[in-house]
């Protein structure tokens, strides 16, 4: 085999923090080939993006690199870039020209003030020596190749006029301008919606072919790395734990990490085992007709129109008992105000929301008094999204969990008490945290503690929005099990809101699709997942990525016409 | 930091590689400590702003305790001491003994300025001693004393440490007293900003629509218009007759009036930031009344920031008193404030026969805004214990 | 952006009215209505009164009609007539006092304004990018002893400074010589030596609470990814962080005009009081002192409408510089 373009060998970097040294990478050594994906796997905090930064010399103070060897190979010659120093003239003929980056928040990466071809431009001048015109017109060129529509004109356009999808493109655009050996994509599809991943992977894999580039993907997900990469190297806490290739990855894996994070991520590709049957009562549980919320629309300043955006358009469905429904969309699909809209957190426009209550009457919750939604919100409760913003950080876990029963007012001191450890023994803590606030758990324990604070008041319905979504792959299953378990043992509905289809249907017995405000489909959770009827739906199922390399999905995807306009 | 996971435990056979900065150091256990434990340890962190509340307390109690700390009386007049230098205490006399004193003055005539010059006069020594008795006063106007914290141990003769103005009046005195009502002032227009604040803050929060805008606008155009002259205008009206004491309440409020603009904006900013918070959402989901989530959930995490925002707002108040006062608009004779001691250095000619009259006073309004800023900005860092 | 300008004109509006009523509040203020202090001043100056003049000027100032009455026709006069009332101390309307008042007070706030700028940004820049070096903790220094020290304070001192060292006393613009002397390099010299000091005073708290901003501001953004972006394309350091960082930071730092601006016209009035400067302060003072409200009155309006007109800029400058705005 032709010599690796860049060989990283036993490199160590550590963060001066105030309070300790992080020891943030550890002996890491890989080498990059061309033509082929090298991906590096691992967990939030695992020192994969700090490993991607510091190839190009770009770790941010206070990281220091203290060991190692970076050997780039490029036009005939071999340079260590460890031993230059992180600013000299040799390092930054390397950045952009040699090394192409990009990132996973194709907004803040950009500038928002300067125009995305005049960004683009920069980079071609800087190491091309072109003139301003030979580079714009090479812009146009790479925007082409990127697959932005109009080129020329959107050259012109400032960041946030692009679209996520667009602004990753030019991105790339910009990291692939001077034609570089090597490209870092660090989680460059993590803030794109699941088509729209799929199309930049592909777009990334298109131009590596081309190109003959060695990529370097950096991700947390699985799927993406069945997908798309050649070799794997497994990081935790700053080391690499194993490297191979990714069919043996994944279907031979050595580590014990490997195989944990491989099982988590595999668990959820089918139905939970320990899911009970929904008996499907004549009488629902929650009835939602016609549900619409506008925005906008009104007359603005100086008579100009606002733009009327509709994110919920006439969606109507309804919640059996002892139900899961999962409902899944894009970002500005609805999914998350259609959840707010049945708790009224958000007021409908139109439409209605009818509960059954405890007693079999019918109440219409769009119409009930102050103290009416109250009682309603004791029996539909929310679990969030972000295990952080949802805790008050002044309140000690005792307060935050017996504060609904407290307001209740049926219990008094010591019974409260009792109440708050039963319910953190039911979510997996000891009691023992009670007086412990919020700042002194991790994320994980913080959803645990969102949810024992959601089962307060013995609900009837919990709406989880987005609830494993900030979470580890690894934790989120732990998450997911954890609410089977307890479903089991309480008389409970979900409606669960992800973006996550493989969470959806492993927690889910039926699952509602939503595009663009609207209801496309609704179904038991296996049909959606494996024959959807609507070509939306199949576009978007068929976009997952699979976490199995010798059955990429995403290549074979279907595609939905009405989406390309869209990214 | 983080507690003996549950479940997480069959993940944890390892963690994250640290070391600690100096063998043997281990981060406090902060586990069960809540907000203002938090904040405590985070402002003790801060040494200047630590040491700038030390600044401020002293400059209270000198306030407080003017009557004793103060060499005489404020207004007692001795016109042949006329612009008399500060004096410097010695501790040892010519013949090595020691004894606590300043040395006289004796006075020659500039003939072709046709001026009168005090020289200090080796030869006189003024005894000095601590605890001495002095002008008589009541103290906190309760009971009859005349201890002085320092003074000549004879009461007839005379100590200038900081000099004397044009009626030989001891500036040193005039100081400490000025210390009382310069401080007072700020203290008590920053609680009536606040006041105003809170109540224009609240109807604005609690009426919302069309309150809010009109009372919005009202600071927008407040905030907008230069203080100074406002200031001036509105201090201009207050009639001649009126007593000092009238003139200090007045010149407070309007002092606050024009205070509270920057302080309702930005406890409104942060209220309508927080009321968007998930746990506010979640308070409110949990079936807490309005009531219940603002003074169980929103206020716990404003009244730290609004500490700070009001400390802050402190040293605009002393420094709008000083400049009325000292343009002739704010408080007068015989109210003795900072300002009111630098109207006596208005002119270059007083000034620079006697630049004492402009450096103490101005160091002291100097120290009092800078350890304001110094600690509220300490204050501010500290307020927020949860920002990463 | 036409769009832009004229939404930000419209919303002027009620600010200016806003203005105009605390500027007539204040001339209301004072006990006793305009005439009675106008015919205690001809009184006294031994003048005969004529009943008919009396007569005429309450009618034209609507002296016996409601208040809001009143306000209106002060407020009718301004906008057609540019008619500020009449100022008993000067016994000449007020428009022919107060604008070349109002012009130098304009020239010299904006000659402040420069400086802020001129000086905070560099310094500001600086500090960010060198943070907690020997120099930032300089520059930290003196800023908050900028921010400390009153204008009046400041300006004193600097008086006594220039007069024990260079032997001048420094109040006016010009020298005695030069006052009517017709102009000539040796008059402007003159004048730069007499405007230093106000300048200095002026911008000098502006200057440190706008270093402060700067700095906060350029912190946040050069932790930014887009930072990363530009130093990945391998670009030198420096220019990574004047394009990209410092440009951005440049926005809010233009707009903090908003507030700075009002802050350097009271700025100039108590200066201009304390160096016996031919602004707008020392008259506004002396109408005061002497209750001559119409003339203060319309002084305090003045500087309200150019700070107003200040911001305005900001806002026009805020959106040339940055897209989202323009856009938006």
């Amino acid at each position: 085999m032709e010599k690796p373009v860049l060989s990283v060998e036993n490199l160590s970097l550590d963060f001066h923090l105030r309070t300790h040294i992080l020891h943030a990478v550890r002996d890491v050594s890989f080498d990059l080939h061309r033509g082929r994906t090298l991906a590096l796997v691992g967990e939030s905090g695992s020192g994969k993006s700090v490993t991607a930064r510091s190839l190009m010399r770009i770790v941010d103070k206070p990281g220091v690199m203290v060991g190692g060897r970076i050997i780039l190979r490029t036009q005939g010659r071999e340079v260590d870039l460890a031993q230059l120093a992180s600013n000299s003239p040799e390092v930054r003929a390397v950045r952009g020209a040699r090394i192409g980056l990009i990132f996973q928040e194709p907004m803040s990466s950009l500038s928002p003030v300067h125009t995305i071809g005049s960004q683009i431009d920069e980079v071609i001048r800087l190491h091309s020596g072109m003139d301003k015109r030979a580079a714009r017109a090479r812009t146009v060129e790479l925007l082409g190749q990127v697959e932005i529509p109009n080129p020329a004109e959107m050259a012109d356009r400032y960041t946030f006029e692009f679209s996520g999808g667009m602004r990753q493109r030019a991105m790339i655009a910009m990291a692939l301008a001077v034609n570089p050996d090597i490209l870092i994509a660090d989680e460059p599809t993590t803030a794109l919606d699941v088509t729209t991943q799929a199309e930049i992977l592909d777009l990334i894999k298109r131009l590596q072919t081309e190109r003959g580039m060695a990529v370097l993907l950096i991700t947390h997900d699985m799927g993406v790395v069945a997908e798309v990469a050649d070799d794997v190297a497994v990081m935790r806490f700053g080391r690499i734990v194993e490297t191979g290739t990714v069919d043996a990855i994944f279907h031979a894996p050595q580590h014990a990490y490997t195989q944990r994070l491989l099982a988590s991520t595999l668990k959820l590709e089918q139905p939970a085992d320990a899911r009970a049957e929904a008996v499907i009562t004549p009488q629902p549980l929650l009835t939602v007709k016609g549900l619409t919320k506008v925005y906008g629309g009104a007359k603005g300043f100086l008579g100009t129109k606002k733009f009327a955006l509709k994110a919920v358009d006439d969606v109507s469905l309804v919640l059996h008992a002892g139900e899961n429904l999962g409902v899944v969309g894009e970002s500005g699909s609805g999914k998350t105000t259609l959840g707010r809209l049945i708790l009224r957190i958000v007021e409908p426009t139109t439409g209605q929301v009818l509960y059954r209550q405890k007693d079999g009457t019918e109440i219409d919750v769009t119409a009930l008094s102050k103290s009416d939604l109250r009682k309603f919100h004791a029996d539909v409760r929310l679990i969030f999204q972000d295990p952080f913003a949802s805790l008050n950080p002044r309140m000690t876990i005792r307060q935050i969990i017996g504060d609904p029963l407290v307001v209740e007012g049926k219990l008094k001191g010591k019974e409260i008490e009792e109440k708050v450890a039963e319910l953190l023994r039911l979510v997996g803590l000891s009691p023992d945290v009670m007086e412990r606030y919020p700042h002194a758990f991790s994320g994980g324990q913080r959803q645990r503690i969102g949810i024992a604070r959601a089962l307060a008041l013995d609900p009837r319905i919990i709406i989880a929005d987005e609830a494993t979504s900030a979470l580890d792959v690894s934790i989120r299953s732990q998450i997911l099990d954890l609410l089977l378990e307890i479903q089991s043992r309480l008389d409970l509905s979900f409606i669960f809101i992800s973006h996550d289809i493989s969470v959806v249907r492993y927690f889910c017995d039926r699952v509602a699709v939503m595009h663009r405000g609207k209801l496309v489909e609704i179904g038991p959770a296996e049909t959606i997942c494996t024959s959807p009827s609507e070509d939306y739906t199949r576009a978007l199922i068929s976009a997952v990525p699979n976490p199995d390399p010798r059955n990429k999905r995403m290549l074979h995807r279907t595609r939905f016409s009405a989406l390309s306009t869209s990214t | 930091m983080t507690l003996t996971p549950i479940l997480d435990a069959k993940l944890a056979e390892d963690g994250p590689a640290i070391s600690g900065l100096k063998p043997g150091m281990d981060p406090i256990s902060d586990a069960a400590a809540g907000q203002w434990t938090l904040i405590w340890r985070k402002f003790l962190k801060q040494k200047v702003a630590l040491f700038c509340g030390g600044v401020i307390l002293a400059l209270y109690l000198i306030g407080a305790f003017a009557e004793f700390l103060a060499p005489g009386l404020p207004d007692t007049s001795r016109a042949q001491y006329t612009y008399a230098p500060p004096q410097s205490i010695g501790f040892f006399t010519p013949d090595g003994q020691f004894q606590l004193h300043v040395k006289g003055y004796k006075v020659e005539i500039d003939r072709a300025a046709l001026r009168r010059t005090f020289v200090v006069d080796d030869s006189v020594i003024v005894p000095v001693g601590l605890f001495v008795e002095g002008s008589a006063y009541k103290f906190w106007g309760v009971f009859d004393t005349n201890r002085h914290l320092i003074g000549p141990l004879d009461p007839t003769q005379t100590m200038y440490l900081l000099g004397a103005d044009r009626l030989g009046r001891d500036l040193l005195s005039r100081l400490i007293y000025g210390t009382r009502i310069s401080m007072s002032i700020g203290l008590i227009g920053v609680c009536m900003s606040l006041f105003l604040g809170v109540v224009l803050g609240s109807i604005s929060g609690y009426f919302g629509g069309w309150v809010d805008t009109v009372i919005q606008r009202i600071i927008e155009v407040v905030s907008a218009m230069p203080t100074i002259p406002l200031w001036l205008g509105l201090a201009a009206a207050i009639p001649l007759t009126w007593s000092p004491l009238n003139v200090y309440f007045v010149i407070t409020i309007i002092v606050s009036l024009l205070g509270w603009t920057g302080l309702a904006r930005e406890v409104r900013g942060r209220f309508f930031s927080l009321r968007n918070e998930d746990f506010v959402t979640a308070a409110k989901l949990d079936g807490s009344s309005e009531r219940r989530v603002i003074f169980r959930h929103i206020l716990p995490s404003l009244t730290s920031h609004i500490l700070a925002v009001v400390t802050l707002a402190v040293p605009s108040m002393i420094i709008a008193e000083t400049s009325l006062s000292f343009l002739g608009v704010g408080l007068k004779a015989p109210v003795v404030s900072w300002g009111v001691l630098l109207q006596d250095a208005q002119n270059i000619r007083s000034i620079s026969t006697a630049p004492w009259l402009l450096i103490w006073p101005s160091l002291a309004v100097v120290i009092a805004v800078l350890s304001f800023n110094f600690f509220g900005d300490g204050l501010r860092d500290a307020a927020d214990p949860y920002e990463t | 952006m036409l769009n832009y300008i004229l939404k930000r004109l419209v919303y002027m509006i009620p600010t200016l009215i806003g203005m105009s009523i605390i500027s007539f509040a204040i001339i209301q203020l004072p006990p006793g209505d305009y005439l009675t202090s106008l015919l205690s001043t001809l009184a006294d100056g031994g003048a005969p009164i004529d009943p008919a003049t009396v007569e005429r000027l309450r009618s034209q100032y609507g002296l016996d009609q409601p208040i809001w009455i009143q306000y209106g026709k002060w407020m009718l006069g301004i906008l057609t007539r540019g008619d500020f009332g009449f100022s008993f101390e000067w016994n000449q309307p007020v428009s022919e006092v107060i604008w070349s008042r109002m012009g130098s007070t304009l020239a010299i706030s904006f000659a402040a304004l420069l400086l802020v700028w001129a000086v905070s940004l560099p310094i500001g820049i600086y500090s960010a990018v060198r943070r907690n070096s020997i120099g930032d903790h300089v520059f930290t220094f003196f800023g908050f002893i900028g921010l400390a020290v009153p204008n009046f304070i400041l300006a004193l001192t600097l008086m006594y400074v220039s007069f024990r060292v260079f032997g001048q006393s420094v109040g006016g613009l010009f020298s005695p010589e030069y006052v009517d002397a017709p102009w000539s390099l040796e008059k402007l010299w003159d004048l730069i030596l007499h405007l230093w000091i106000p300048i200095l005073v002026i911008g000098m708290s502006g200057t440190a609470a706008m270093i402060r901003i700067l700095r906060a501001n350029l912190t946040d953004e050069l932790s930014k990814p887009y930072v990363t972006t530009a130093r990945a394309k391998g670009l030198p350091e420096y220019k990574v962080i004047v394009k990209y960082p410092v440009r951005i930071a440049l926005n809010p730092f233009v707009s903090a005009i908003g507030w700075v601006l009002p802050e350097l016209v009271s700025g100039v009035t108590i200066t201009a009081i304390v160096l016996n400067l031919p602004t707008a302060g020392p008259l506004l003072l002396r109408a005061l002192v002497a209750q001559d409200m119409y003339l203060a009155g319309s002084f305090i309006l003045l500087l309200s409408v150019l700070t107003l007109v200040g911001m305005l800029v900001s806002d026009i400058l805020l959106a040339l510089l940055d897209p989202r705005i323009r856009y938006n």
